[in-house]
């Protein structure tokens, strides 16, 4: 799609990246350009992570933007990725959610790709009894399934459909990569998954999670519980661009538990109280003192250290009105069972269940129907200025921001 | 099997189908203060998808190890969280004993959960099995442990009210 094009379908606000007109929430023409100028562009991709295909053989399915795609461990152990997609007649070759493999085979006409995504084997390729089969000058190796460029970072797969990419590093930046390297420092281990369907569009889950100004706001557990936060110090970190950010803050590990205890603290800033508090237990295990990091990487993917509940969100959009979010909750490979259940006891906190969290599941379910036919209307995103910086506290809304001026830049807007 | 054993069983069967089914009208009835009466002091209620039960990963969207935990999601539900109103309808079939050691009934059964939301649409929210463990206290059966293993590995928008 050209700019040209792109221009006849949206012209954006003249204000920028303050406005953004509601028409891209709701326009399948712009959820298919997105799907791809940015998804299968020049963007880099969460595929998954090593540990989860540790073994030559090892496969898991997933998704960029919405095509489907295969992330696999190829017999000298290198990662590799393809599209799910037959080069026949186009049905997925593999069916799994994950496994241990060495051919792929298209169960329709029997097509055999290897862990490389290269076709190996057509039935009937010769015909039968001298009649059928493939035309002269046929070749196999025309014939592979569609790769995807591979690159890992600190134990992180990431994919891109656009082969010219720029190196990984250089497209997450020296600060997310530091980011990323506080929790991915030592070997992590899958302590699950959960998904969560949204009926909203994808993007508004993801301004969700950059909009640090809805923090205390919409979520309301830890006010309600009179859970006393002494350091909120913290701010909005973003790269170069703008377009991957993280939101910290700071605060020593079990001032939530110890305030809570010193009740004289909690008794007159709520009404209500937790029966059983071993849920703010935790362990100081990040010596920078940063108790809750949420990292957001363009276009799709969410690092989570919420205390010492780890996860990584994978937002996939399925239409223009849908899209689901797959967690995998991580652990250390050197956990031991207390910090395990830890972990489990404060993932209530986070996932579709979240104390912390499930609000963010309906928000954007609510602008999604509060905008039904009004694509003209912008809205107004201003809190913090109008620009895209990093900035040193959290009232603000310049990471959502710079989501949209690297949107507007991929899109041609 | 003697007559008074086998009236034993059937009274022991019956009150464990009780507790299944009042359970389950406690929620649907939206009496959530009441429903973690359902449960022992030091009980585990955990809701974990049915892909990490069987790949043996621990994450459960709810892990409580208490009954205080459990008031506190109720306390939360009704004072912190925010929602779109919805009700719960629950199907349950299929109670069985399946295992009894140490005076606790290993209990299995299937649950369907359709939920209605303000707009009036009824969906099939979530589908799956208990496993649960039941002791009886005072002759009063109670849940040690209920595990909501959930087919639906997909959740519509959030889960804020138990299953």
């Amino acid at each position: 799609m050209s700019t040209m094009k792109n221009a006849e379908v949206l012209t954006w606000p003249e204000k920028g990246e303050s406005r953004i007109p509601y028409q891209v929430y709701m326009d399948p023409d712009i959820y298919e350009g997105e799907m791809k100028n940015i998804f299968r562009g020049s963007t880099w991709n969460y595929l998954g992570l090593e540990v989860e295909i540790p073994n030559p053989g090892d496969y898991k399915t997933t998704y960029i933007g919405d095509t489907p795609v295969v992330v696999t461990r190829d017999a000298k152990g290198e990662i590799r990725s393809f599209v799910n997609r037959c080069a026949h007649r186009g049905a997925t070759v593999c069916m799994d959610p994950c496994g241990n493999t060495k051919t792929f085979t298209c169960v329709y006409h029997a097509w055999v790709y290897d862990a490389q995504g290269d076709l190996k084997g057509v039935p009937f390729k010769k015909g039968v009894n001298g009649q059928g089969g493939m035309p002269e000058g046929f070749d196999q190796s025309k014939l592979s399934l569609q790769k995807i460029k591979v690159e890992t970072y600190s134990g992180i797969i990431f994919g891109s459909f656009d082969h010219g990419m720029e190196p990984l590093q250089e497209y997450l930046g020296e600060k997310m990569c530091g980011y990323l390297n506080r929790i991915f420092n030592k070997p992590v281990k899958v302590l699950g998954y959960q998904r969560q369907l949204m009926n909203n569009n994808w993007k508004l889950y993801f301004e969700n999670v950059k909009d640090s100004y809805h923090a205390s706001l919409l979520h309301l557990f830890f006010s309600t519980f009179g859970v006393n936060r002494l350091s909120q110090k913290g701010g909005i970190d973003l790269d170069e661009t703008g377009r991957h950010h993280v939101s910290y803050t700071y605060g020593s590990l079990n001032e939530d538990l110890e305030a809570y205890k010193e009740s004289d603290l909690r008794s007159y800033s709520s009404k209500y109280t937790l029966e059983d508090p071993s849920l703010l237990v935790g362990r100081n295990e990040f010596p920078d003192g940063i108790t809750l990091a949420i990292q957001s990487l363009f276009p799709g993917m969410v690092v989570q250290q919420i205390h010492n509940a780890l996860a990584v969100r994978h937002l996939v959009p399925k239409g223009v009105d849908s899209c689901e979010l797959i967690w995998t909750y991580l652990g250390f490979e050197e956990d031991d069972e207390e910090i395990t259940k830890i972990r489990l006891k404060q993932s209530n906190l986070v996932g579709p269940a979240g104390f912390v969290s499930l609000e963010d599941g309906g928000i954007g379910e609510l602008v999604q129907k509060g905008i039904v036919g009004a694509p003209q209307v912008e809205s107004f995103v201003e809190m913090g200025g109008t620009g895209v910086e990093s900035q040193s506290f959290r009232v603000t809304e310049t990471s959502i921001r710079g989501f949209w001026k690297e949107y507007r830049q991929l899109m041609g807007y | 099997m003697e007559l008074k054993q086998i009236n034993d069983l059937r009274e022991i069967q019956f009150k464990i189908e009780e507790l299944t089914h009042a359970y389950v009208q406690c929620i649907d009835d939206n009496r959530l203060e009441e429903w973690p009466e359902f449960f022992t002091g030091d009980c585990l209620y955990q809701i974990i998808s049915r892909e990490n039960h069987e790949r043996d990963f621990p994450a459960s969207i709810i892990y409580c190890d208490s009954k205080g935990m459990l008031k506190d999601r109720v306390t939360a539900h009704r004072q912190a969280n925010i929602f779109e109103a919805h009700v719960y309808r629950h199907i349950v079939s299929s109670i069985r004993i399946a295992g009894y050691e140490n005076d606790t009934y290993t209990v299995h059964s299937n649950y369907a959960v359709f939920q209605t939301r303000v707009n009036g649409y009824s969906e099939v929210y979530n589908v799956g099995q208990y496993i649960d463990k039941i002791i009886f206290i005072e002759d009063e059966p109670k849940f040690k442990e209920k595990k909501v293993v959930y087919d639906t590995l997909v959740i519509p928008t959030l889960l804020v009210t138990p299953i």
